[in-house]
């Protein structure tokens, strides 16, 4: 089995969300990069994705109709390459949300979301219901239109491969829909899903300038990256790529730290796969005590600028 | 221009799902169900749409059991004009459903489909994006802001370094993400009203859509449990744990 991964790229570089969807198409066979972009951005990218390790040939797209990751013309472009491939593979991210189902549907297969373990040739688990039950799934389909949970998957090493790069003919722009624009959030701090700490805040943060003030220092301290409930985007205190859960954010850090977040159901679904997890709240009550490993029911006022204080 | 928002009646977001112990699927007897939460912003934006004099129709599609009906007269009490139920009771997946749903675009012809951008409950997150496919139109999904202008429309997005602006010929399909609006309730009165509007049922035989499921549910278990935590008294213990275990310096 031949198997098409999208890779994901920004300025020349390969995301690191690309190397746990390698790792999954390993397990399936041998792996196909597809680096679709503009121009020399592009070029390089290709050049990056071909040292991952397990990657045994990129294809390069270049056009610019492919600059800014449109679903209307990229789904045709992978949709025209799957004549030679059993299997298209894509980061469970909103880039790879956006173009899989497309492609599935051309193909007139059913897309397998954000699969967490590969059981067999066309047997996979998902989780469904926020999280709260895993489905093992097995595709009847001739050719298969995966997205992949990233924090299920090591990642495969971005160094160490040596594929070679071939061009492929680009069908242009489809006509349907044009890039405006983009508002990228600063971030300075490590990326919220492949971070190894995470430090997230919730309602109880009261305003934006608190949150900044208790939140932050925390992160920075532990070098983690900042994520938030939804409580706490609605209210305006971060933007809302700072979301972890069922609608934000799935992550699995070595450490994630939860303050003045009650633990919704929804929130879970994006962080109960960290390994370990620390609840600073002042309700003794609050869900999030269940799924805690270490619990300080504590006012969050106090309690965090002690905790910046003593780490 | 015509709407038409297809809507989901799915377990209440506020239910924690119990799996089945014969691992046969998530137990739904008995159990609340409500509209989609994303679906609910779909209607509201497409209820706003008309408000604003950018649509003079809102059509309203569920695909399910007859109980599928209640959700379609919570979107007629919210505003919708008329409500089309394809009954069935079989597990029909997103891309049957994008299939009835093209036909049904087909038939209608609207300038504009609002979709949620995930069902709670499968959380495939797949249905308008494949509805895009097989009709041809552009989408917009995940959308925090709609604006239509003249043959087009302007989309912003949600993804994941920032958001994203789009401008999609008209027709096209658009996935609501939570931060598009505030859904409204329904009044009473307007629960009432939506009584009498039309709801019109059909089969999925009707669209000569075949929705036999491509996917095999083999099994459905509980997530993995994890070890009950402890609660330390202070941060000074917090602190101690926490370097005991090797997670800070």
């Amino acid at each position: 089995m031949s198997v098409l991964v999208l890779v994901e790229h920004e300025g020349g570089a390969v995301k690191e969300a690309t190397l746990p969807v390698v790792t999954a198409a390993a397990a399936l066979g041998p792996v196909v990069a597809l680096v679709a972009g503009d121009g020399a951005d592009a070029r390089a990218a290709a050049d990056a994705a071909a040292t991952i390790a397990g990657v045994e040939k990129v294809l390069l797209a270049a056009d610019a109709a492919y600059a800014n990751q449109l679903a209307e013309n990229i789904a045709p472009l992978v949709v025209s390459l799957m004549a030679e491939h059993d299997a298209f593979l894509a980061p469970a991210t909103t880039t790879g949300k956006n173009i899989a189902p497309r492609v599935a549907a051309l193909l007139d297969v059913m897309q397998i979301s954000e699969i967490t373990s590969v059981e067999g040739p066309k047997t996979f688990t998902r989780p469904i219901y926020a999280g709260n039950a895993i489905a093992t799934v097995e595709s009847r389909d001739a050719k298969l239109v995966i997205t992949v949970r990233g924090t299920s998957f090591a990642k495969a090493d971005a160094a160490g491969g040596s594929a070679s790069v071939e061009e492929v003919t680009a069908g242009g722009d489809a006509g349907l829909s044009s890039f405006v624009s983009l508002e990228a959030s600063k971030n300075e701090r490590p990326e919220l899903t492949s971070a190894g700490v995470v430090v997230s805040g919730g309602r109880a943060l009261k305003d934006a300038e608190t949150f900044e003030q208790y939140i932050v220092p925390l992160a920075d301290k532990l070098g983690a990256a900042v994520g938030a409930s939804r409580a706490a985007v609605d209210a305006g205190y971060i933007s809302n790529d700072h979301q972890v859960g069922q609608t934000g954010k799935i992550v699995a850090p070595e450490l994630y730290i939860a303050v003045g977040i009650s633990g919704a159901i929804q929130h879970l679904a994006g962080m109960k796969d960290s390994k370990l997890i620390v609840a600073i709240n002042k309700d003794e009550d609050a869900p999030i005590f269940q799924i805690a490993d270490i619990g300080l029911v504590a006012d969050l006022f106090e309690a965090v600028p002690e905790l910046t204080g003593k780490i | 221009m015509k709407i038409i928002v297809p809507v989901k009646r799915v377990i209440d977001y506020n239910v924690r799902p119990r799996v089945k112990p014969d691992g046969s699927g998530v137990d739904i007897a008995n159990v609340k169900m409500s509209m989609n939460p994303f679906d609910e912003i779909a209607v509201e934006e497409a209820i706003q749409l008309k408000e604003k004099g950018a649509a003079e129709e809102v059509i309203a599609v569920s695909i399910g059991p007859a109980k599928a009906a209640d959700t379609l007269r919570t979107a007629l009490a919210m505003g919708a004009d008329r409500a089309i139920l394809i009954e069935t009771d079989e597990v029909v997946e997103p891309l049957a459903v994008a299939k009835i749903l093209q036909k049904i675009v087909e038939e209608e012809a609207p300038g504009l489909v609002i979709l949620g951008k995930q069902a709670i409950d499968d959380d495939a997150n797949q249905t308008g994006q494949m509805l895009a496919a097989l009709t041809g139109r552009p989408q917009g999904t995940f959308a925090s802001k709609v604006d239509i202008a003249g043959d087009s429309v302007t989309v912003t997005r949600e993804v994941d370094g920032g958001s994203e602006t789009v401008s999609l010929t008209l027709p096209a399909i658009v996935t609501a993400d939570l931060r598009l609006n505030e859904p409204r309730y329904a009044s009473l009165p307007n629960i009432m009203k939506a009584k009498k509007k039309p709801l019109e049922t059909r089969s999925p035989a009707d669209f000569g859509v075949d929705i036999t499921p491509r996917l095999t549910t083999l099994k459905v278990v509980e997530p993995p449990v994890r070890q009950a935590g402890i609660k330390v008294g202070s941060v000074d213990e917090l602190v101690a744990k926490l370097k005991e275990m090797g997670a800070v310096a």
